[in-house]
């Protein structure tokens, strides 16, 4: 069900819209975090959650992540709907026990018995020039996790419902989200209640001669790069995969068949990245459509700098796609 | 300041009534039963890796009979005799430790979860089931327990002080049976009793004699009834020893002494409560024959139903990892239940 009227909204406001109504509607939903009460969090994005919803709906919790992860499950088996904020995605890290040993596993490990709807917003990504460890993209660590979710929205329209939909859902859903989205997005925003499905991916631009693959803060830069493309005479498709677990083959290799050449970009770094996962899956699935190598563009091999002087040439950018879309379409 | 270790047993001190007494009794050395059994299954290989708790019946007991039906009990592995005194059925409990997935979901009104394998995180998430509970008017109470080397996890550190900036009604147990593997505790630790460090979080902090079932539900009980009423948690130290190896990999001759180990055997949690009991005259010779007699029947009827939980198939891997099957899981599921591998499906 969507709302007719829409505005103007940023990432941070949709999101922040998106918890209101999850509050408003469901009193299971609990939200929490390190300075999510008082403050609305770093970013604001739990901005007046607390004046509205009170304490002991919206609550600060101690400095530690992994309690905040292991709260978050207990919680959750109580019977709750938690949604936990990890102030940056670069610390999670101190609650990886909690995500790999628990999260991910309790409903396997009681035969269905124990299911954990929690919901961990974090913002993640480049860009924006952060200290050190405030710009990692976890995401890999956390799709390899068995049991849990992740989403990556891209847009304030799509992370509202996505964001929605995430707290309904019977199963652990990472959210992360893109910093240098939060006020750099903006969108017309359907007000009121509604979800868009999880495990979906989405073609946001149609062409015929390649096709680009990433989400989050990658999909304005493969907008940007089909964009210049485009005044060359060359097509790109864009896909946006918004969901990685679970992840919407079926589009995925779709759009690589129309066009047989695909890049992949996320801006984690390169080994064992969600993107190596995309060039596997159209490997296995897709091989034989395929006119050149699958061809990732990524972060390099080192800790995302800190310095904000040089993390442009780390965070991919249009003209690396550029250069990976000329090879493959020259291959 | 030392703290006061609080013991009744052996100085004639009877705090609780005679049911609540003999139900300890019943309940102690049921899990001792089922304990020397899971040995014996386990040496026959109808076992897998077992985590014994012999000399650690009081302080389990003494805890989970200390809670109500309605409240929680969050274990570690090492937690067997807690559950079967929450009323897990025996027959479960084995298949939980054949690895049998039928053991591995507990039936709906046994309030109490899996034990934990990674060291101290439960604790956390104790604290969270118990806010729930709070939160939803529910008021149940959760019990939780850790090992001494457990202790030194930044996850008992991060959730003892959730629990107490929450008013969290936790009670937490420490079982100090001394050693963590093979590490004492004095290698574990500079602090000389581990429920000092309530002081720390701004709790109370409690330390009994952990062979001393009185001692133990006692305060066990009072812990219960302040967390109850909203004052919050309660770390309770249980000093105490496991007779018998850390699992049935592991050989102790190889880090403690024989004689230490019969200086623990003389101070057996429930040869000091039959004791007692006996001096009062609610227990004897009798008494304890119809028991084993009771329990040998029951351990015997348990057996034979896990012996008839049907064979696990390979499809079991991939369910109940979501609610739903994603895409992933379900070509796997099928390739599984063809009896192949999911690469023979392209
Ligand atoms: C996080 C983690 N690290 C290491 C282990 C391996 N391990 C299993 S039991 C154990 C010792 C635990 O000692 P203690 O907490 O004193 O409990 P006890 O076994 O004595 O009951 C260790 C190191 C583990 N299970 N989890």
């Amino acid at each position: 069900m969507v709302a007719e009227k829409a505005r103007v909204l940023n990432l941070v406001q949709a999101i922040n819209e998106a918890l209101d109504l999850a509050l408003a509607r469901d009193e299971r939903v609990l939200v929490f975090g390190e300075d999510v009460g008082q403050l609305g969090g770093v970013f604001r994005v739990t901005e007046g959650l607390q004046a509205k919803y009170g304490e002991k709906r919206v609550f600060d919790t101690p400095l530690a992540e992994s309690g905040i992860l292991g709260l978050a499950i207990g919680l959750a088996m109580g019977g709750l709907r938690p949604v936990a904020e990890i102030q940056f995605a670069g610390f999670l890290y101190p609650a990886l026990d909690q995500i790999l040993s628990h999260l991910g596993r309790w409903r396997h490990r009681s035969r269905g018995r124990v299911g954990l709807p929690v919901v961990v917003r974090a913002p993640y990504g480049g860009g924006v020039h952060t200290p050190e460890q405030h710009a990692d993209s976890p995401e890999a660590l956390l799709a390899h996790t068995p049991g849990v979710k992740v989403v990556i929205p891209s847009s304030p329209e799509r992370a509202k419902g996505l964001l929605l939909s995430a707290i309904e859902d019977e199963d652990p859903v990472f959210f992360l989200e893109a910093i240098k989205l939060y006020r750099g997005v903006r969108a017309e925003v359907p007000e009121g209640y509604y979800t868009l499905p999880l495990g979906k991916a989405r073609v946001v631009r149609e062409g015929r001669h390649a096709t680009l693959i990433g989400y989050g803060g990658m999909v304005e830069v493969m907008q940007e790069a089909a964009s210049v493309a485009a005044k060359e005479g060359v097509e790109v498709m864009v896909v946006d995969l918004e969901t990685l677990v679970p992840l919407d083959e079926e589009t995925l290799l779709e759009a690589v068949r129309e066009t047989g050449r695909a890049v992949v970009v996320y801006e984690a770094m390169r080994t064992g990245g969600f993107g190596a996962e995309i060039a596997a899956r159209i490997a296995e699935g897709a091989i034989e459509y395929l006119k050149a190598p699958v061809v990732r563009v990524a972060g390099y091999d080192a800790p995302y700098p800190p310095f904000g002087a040089i993390e442009h040439h780390y965070r991919p950018n249009a003209r690396r796609v550029l250069a990976a879309l000329r090879r493959v379409l020259t291959y | 300041m030392k703290p006061k270790v609080i013991r009744y047993l052996d100085k004639g001190e009877f705090p609780i009534g005679e049911g609540e007494a003999l139900a300890l009794y019943r309940a102690m050395r049921r899990a001792r039963f089922f304990d020397e059994k899971a040995l014996l299954l386990q040496r026959q290989g109808r076992l897998g890796v077992y985590a014994p708790f012999m000399g650690q019946e009081a302080a389990q007991v003494g805890v989970a009979l200390a809670l109500d039906p309605g409240d929680w009990v969050v274990p570690s592995y090492r937690e067997s005799a807690m559950l079967l005194a929450r009323g897990l059925p025996i027959h479960v409990l084995i298949l939980y430790w054949r690895a049998h997935p039928a053991g591995w979901r507990f039936p709906q009104g046994v309030r109490a979860v899996n034990p934990y394998i990674p060291i101290a995180t439960q604790i956390p998430q104790a604290v969270g089931l118990a806010l729930a509970g709070r939160y939803r008017g529910e008021g149940w109470v959760v019990g939780t327990s850790i090992g001494d080397g457990g202790t030194s996890e930044g996850d008992f550190h991060e959730g003892l002080n959730f629990a107490a900036v929450f008013d969290a009604p936790v009670v937490f147990l420490v079982q100090n049976n001394g050693y963590a593997i093979s590490v004492p505790r004095q290698r574990q630790m500079r602090v000389d009793y581990i429920a000092r460090r309530a002081e720390g979080y701004g709790i109370p902090g409690v330390v009994v004699d952990g062979n001393d079932v009185l001692a133990v539900y006692v305060e066990a009980k009072k812990a219960v009834e302040r967390a109850r009423k909203g004052e919050g948690p309660t770390l309770l130290e249980a000093l105490t020893y496991r007779l018998a190896p850390h699992t049935t990999s592991d050989d102790p001759s190889r880090y403690r002494s024989r004689e230490e180990e019969e200086a623990w055997r003389a101070k057996d949690p429930i040869l000091r409560l039959r004791k007692a009991l006996e001096e009062q005259g609610l227990w004897g010779v009798e008494a304890e024959e119809a028991l084993l007699g009771e329990l040998e029947e029951e351990f015997a009827r348990e057996v034979a139903l896990a012996d008839q939980a049907p064979e696990p198939t390979p499809e079991m891997i991939v369910e109940h990892v979501y609610k739903e099957m994603g895409p992933d899981q379900r070509r796997a599921w099928e390739a599984l239940r063809q009896g192949k591998h999911v690469e023979e499906l392209w």
